[in-house]
C-alpha cells in the first residue's frame, strides 16, 4: 500500500480511490463488451428519413464533432445565423410540412450520494440531534425536456426558442432570440436580441456530461461563500449581442450587453415566479477567439473573455415588499479557454478568475455603512480541463478535471480553503442512431466532486452546509449516470 | 450497496442494455448514415496534391464518413440517405463527371478542381461550402473522392485551359457577345432573356436522365462554378461535364468567349460595368434592338 494511501488523513481518499479504479476497470470492460456487441451489428446501406434534410441534406455528424458539441463547420452554420449560405437558406426551400422543432430528454437511471450531510440522529424525528451521515439516492428518472425550434425566418434572419421544462415539467425559456445576420452583407455584423448562451469558447449548453456532478462546469457556477452574488457564467443571460467571425469563423468576437439580472424575465432575476426584481443596470460580455490550421492534427483554438457586471445589494421595498434592487455593487470574471485537437484527441482547458465587490461577497447592504472589519472583497481562481477523444463519430470517451480555490475569502475568519472545488468526471458516449432527424445516445458517466465546507454545485444531498459550521469538512459528491439521451 | 457493488450493477447492466439495444437494431430495416459501412472503392489509394498539401485517401475516408455520405452515399454513387430529398441529386463519383473543371469537356478534373469544388460549395444547389474544414481535410477528402472509380487510375487529368488576358469591357464586345448568344444558341435553354426559360429548358436531363434546370441569369446569384468573369469564361469552355451544358471551346475563339462573357453579365441584375455599357446603349438605341429568339435572324442589335 502506498504511503498516499497510508495516510490516516487521507485514508477515506484512499479508500474512494481504489474504488474508482475498481470502477475505471469495470467501465473498462463494459465498454469493450459494448464495443463488441456493436461490431456484430450488420453494415447494412438501407436508408432512413432525416428531416433537416429537408432543408441541407447533411448527417448531424457534419456540424457535431458528438452532439450537441459543435466542430467547426457546424460552427461557422452557427455563425451564418443557422444558414450555409447558399441558396437554400431561405425557409421557402423547406418542405411546408417541414417545422424547424426538437425536442431532446433523457431517461435514465442515476445514483447521487453525498457525504457529511447534516440529518436528524433518528430518521423522521426533527427534534432529535443533528449528525453528520452521508445522503444516498438511485433510481431510474427523467431529465428535464427541451422542446427546440431554431432555424431562419428569412435570409439572413435567424431565430431560436428553447421552451425548456425539469422533469416535473414546470417550464421556462431557456432561451428565445432573434438574429440579424451578416448585416450590411458583412459577417462581422450580426446582432441578436433576447436571452441566450454567452459566446463561450467551451459551451455548456453543448457539452457531453450529463450527470449531477458532471453535468455543470463548476467554475461556471461559482461564487465564493458568502457572496450574494448569482451570477453563474454558464447560464442564459438576457440582452443584446453583437457578434462577428471570419468566414470560416476562425477570428469570432462577441460584445454583449446584458441586464443585470442573471437572465432573468419580468424584470426579475428568475425564469420562474418568485424571483427578485432586478435593478436597473447592465453587465457587459466581451468574448474573442482565434483559430488556427494545425495541418493533420486538425484547428486549433484559443480564446479569452471577460464578463463585467454589477448585482444589488439591497432593495426599494414598499411595506417590506422588494420592488426594485438598488446598491449595485460590481464583480468580474476573466479567463481564457482553448479548443485543441491533436487527431482524434480533443482537449479543452478554461482558466477564470473572479472577483466580487466586498459588500457584494460578503451580502451586506450597501447603505449600511462602513464595512465590518473582517470583510474583504472575495476572489478566486479555477479551471477545468476536459479531454474527448473520438474513435468514431459515433463513440467518444470523455474526462474531465476540475479545480477551484478561493483566492481571498469574503470574511477574514473562513478557513482558507473554504469553499474550495474538486471534481472528476469520466464516461463515454455512444451514438447508434444518428439521423439529421433524430439521434441517440447511450450515455455513461461517473463523476464526483469535492466542496469543502459548502453545499456541492450540484444542490445534492441535504441542500445545507456539514456541520460544524463555519467548517471545512470535506462534502464528496458522486453521480453515476446511465441513460439514453435522445433528441428527435 | 457499496460503491463497488453499484460499479459491477453499472458494468453488468451497460454490457446488458447494450447488448438488448444491438440485438434491436440488428432488426431494424434501417442504420444511420455514420454507421453505414462504405463500399469498395474501385483504386486501392491515392493521394492529391494542392500546391504544398498531400492529401491522403485514408483520413478522407473518414472525413467522407463524417461529412458526405448522406448525400453522396455509402458508394460514392450519390445515393445517399438524403438524396431522395435533393435537388439537383448528388454527385455520382462512381462516374468520375464532374461539372466544374478547367480542364476539357470529357476529361478528368484537376485535383485542384475538385479541392475548390469542396471549398467553394455550389450556391445553387444543397452542396455547401466546406471552407470550415483545414487544407488538409480538403485535400484528403479530394484524395478520397478520386477512389470511387477506376477512371482515376487509368486516365490522367486533362490539361487546364489556358485563359487568355480579359479583353476590354467595350459595348462593341457586349453586342458582339449578344450575337454569340443567338447564333449558338444559348436562348434555346436560358431562355432569350437568360432567365432559364427558353424552349428546352422543360426537356434537360442530366447525364443520370434527372431533370435539370438551366441557369436562370436573372436571379442574381453566383454561378455554380465561380464568381468571377474568368470563371463564366472556363464554364462554357469547358462545359458542364454530365448537364446538357456542352463545351463551345471548338466553336468558339477566345477573344469571342470574352464578348459572350461581357453580354452574359448583362443578364445579371448586378452592378457592373457591363451592366451600365449595355443600359446607356439601350437608352439611346432601344428601337434598334431587335429581340434574341427564334424570330431573329442572326441576332440583330
Amino acid at each position: 500500500m502506498s504511503k498516499w494511501f497510508a495516510n490516516g488523513a487521507d485514508r477515506n481518499l484512499g479508500s474512494r480511490a481504489r474504488t474508482l479504479f475498481t470502477c475505471a476497470l469495470l467501465i473498462l470492460a463494459a465498454v469493450i463488451c459494448d464495443c463488441r456487441a456493436v461490431s456484430a451489428l450488420p453494415a447494412t446501406k438501407a436508408m432512413a428519413i432525416p428531416a433537416f434534410a429537408r432543408k441541407y441534406g447533411l448527417p448531424c455528424s457534419a456540424c457535431h464533432t458528438a452532439w450537441p458539441e459543435l466542430n467547426n463547420f457546424g460552427q461557422v452554420f452557427r455563425d451564418n445565423g443557422y444558414q450555409l449560405m447558399n441558396d437554400r437558406d431561405s425557409p421557402i426551400w423547406q418542405n411546408p410540412s417541414y417545422f424547424p422543432i426538437t425536442f431532446r430528454i433523457t431517461p435514465n437511471w442515476h445514483r447521487e450520494s453525498t457525504s457529511n450531510q447534516p440529518v436528524d440522529s433518528i430518521p423522521g424525528d426533527g427534534t432529535s440531534a443533528t449528525v453528520s451521515h452521508n445522503v444516498t439516492q438511485a433510481g431510474f428518472d427523467l431529465s428535464g425536456m427541451d422542446l427546440w425550434s431554431a432555424g431562419t425566418l428569412y435570409k439572413n434572419i435567424s431565430f431560436q426558442l428553447l421552451p425548456s421544462s425539469d422533469p416535473t415539467a414546470v417550464w421556462h425559456f431557456e432561451s428565445a432570440w432573434v438574429r440579424f445576420d451578416n448585416i450590411k452583407g458583412s459577417p462581422w455584423l450580426n446582432l441578436k436580441v433576447g436571452r441566450f448562451e454567452l459566446d463561450n469558447l467551451v459551451s455548456e449548453k453543448r457539452f457531453l456530461f450529463l450527470s449531477n456532478n458532471g453535468g455543470i462546469y463548476q467554475i461556471y457556477h461559482f461564487n465564493v461563500p458568502g457572496s450574494i452574488n448569482d451570477f453563474g457564467y454558464g447560464d442564459n443571460q438576457i440582452g443584446v449581442e453583437l457578434m462577428g467571425h471570419s468566414a470560416n469563423s476562425y477570428t469570432r468576437y462577441s460584445i454583449s450587453l446584458l441586464s443585470s439580472n442573471e437572465g432573468g424575465v419580468g424584470l426579475t432575476n428568475s425564469v420562474t415566479p418568485g424571483g427578485n426584481p432586478s435593478s436597473r443596470s447592465f453587465d457587459g460580455n466581451l468574448a474573442f477567439s482565434q483559430a488556427f490550421n494545425a495541418g493533420s492534427w486538425g484547428l486549433e483554438r484559443v480564446g479569452a473573455f471577460a464578463y463585467i457586471g454589477q448585482r444589488p445589494t439591497f432593495y426599494q421595498t414598499s411595506g417590506g415588499t422588494q420592488l426594485v434592487g438598488l446598491g449595485n455593487e460590481p464583480f468580474y470574471r476573466v479567463g481564457f479557454a482553448g479548443d485543441f485537437f491533436f487527431k482524434n484527441l480533443e482537449l479543452l482547458p478554461l482558466f477564470m478568475h473572479g472577483h466580487d465587490n466586498a459588500y457584494l461577497g460578503n451580502g451586506i447592504a450597501s447603505n449600511s455603512g462602513p464595512l465590518p472589519s473582517t470583510s474583504r472583497a472575495p476572489s478566486f481562481n479555477g479551471g477545468f480541463l476536459e479531454a474527448h477523444y473520438y474513435v468514431s463519430p459515433q463513440l467518444v470517451f470523455l474526462g474531465r478535471f476540475e479545480k477551484i480555490n478561493v483566492g481571498q475569502q469574503a470574511d477574514i475568519g473562513n478557513p482558507g480553503n473554504f469553499g474550495n472545488v474538486t471534481a472528476y468526471s469520466v464516461g463515454y458516449r455512444y451514438y447508434p442512431i444518428m439521423f439529421s432527424r433524430a439521434g441517440l445516445a447511450w450515455h455513461n458517466e461517473y463523476s464526483i466532486s469535492k466542496s469543502i465546507g459548502i453545499v456541492p454545485l450540484s444542490g445534492d444531498g441535504t441542500g445545507l452546509p456539514p456541520l460544524p459550521l463555519p467548517n471545512s469538512q470535506n462534502v464528496w459528491s458522486s453521480s453515476v449516470f446511465i441513460g439514453f439521451d435522445f433528441d428527435f | 450497496m457499496t460503491l463497488k457493488k453499484l460499479a459491477v450493477t453499472f458494468a453488468l447492466g451497460s454490457m446488458a442494455l447494450v447488448t438488448v439495444g444491438a440485438t434491436s437494431m440488428r432488426a431494424q430495416s434501417h442504420v444511420n448514415s455514420p454507421d453505414v459501412a462504405l463500399g469498395t472503392p474501385s483504386v486501392d489509394s491515392t493521394e492529391s496534391h494542392i500546391g504544398a498539401v498531400t492529401g491522403h485517401a485514408a483520413e478522407g475516408k473518414k472525413l467522407y464518413r463524417r461529412f458526405c455520405i448522406g448525400c453522396h452515399g455509402p458508394d460514392g454513387n450519390g445515393l445517399g440517405m438524403n438524396a431522395a430529398w435533393i435537388d439537383p441529386k448528388p454527385r455520382d463519383f462512381t462516374e468520375a463527371t464532374f461539372k466544374c473543371r478547367s480542364t476539357p469537356t470529357g476529361t478528368l478534373p484537376t485535383d485542384d478542381d475538385l479541392y475548390d469544388a469542396i471549398t467553394r460549395g455550389f450556391v445553387t444547389t444543397n452542396m455547401p461550402s466546406w471552407r470550415p474544414l483545414t487544407p488538409q481535410q480538403r485535400a484528403d477528402l479530394v484524395a478520397f473522392v478520386k477512389t470511387w472509380s477506376p477512371r482515376w487510375a487509368k486516365e490522367k487529368s486533362g490539361t487546364p485551359l489556358n485563359i487568355p488576358a480579359e479583353t476590354p469591357i467595350t459595348i462593341e464586345s457586349i453586342l458582339h457577345g449578344r450575337q454569340l448568344f443567338q447564333k449558338l444558341e444559348c436562348w434555346k435553354c436560358h431562355g432569350p432573356q437568360g432567365h432559364g426559360d427558353g424552349p428546352s429548358a422543360s426537356t434537360l436531363t442530366d447525364s443520370k436522365d434527372n431533370p435539370i434546370r438551366p441557369y436562370d441569369f436573372s436571379s442574381g446569384s453566383r454561378f455554380m462554378c465561380g464568381v468571377t468573369n474568368q470563371d463564366l469564361y472556363r464554364i462554357f469552355m469547358t462545359g458542364l461535364d454530365g448537364s446538357p451544358m456542352p463545351s463551345f471551346a471548338d466553336v468558339v475563339k477566345p477573344e469571342e468567349a470574352w464578348d459572350l462573357v461581357h453580354f452574359l453579365r448583362t443578364l445579371q441584375p448586378l452592378k457592373s460595368q457591363e451592366a451600365d455599357l449595355w443600359q446607356t446603349y439601350k437608352a439611346a438605341h432601344g428601337a434598334d434592338i431587335k429581340p434574341i429568339g427564334p424570330d431573329a435572324a442572326a441576332g440583330g442589335q
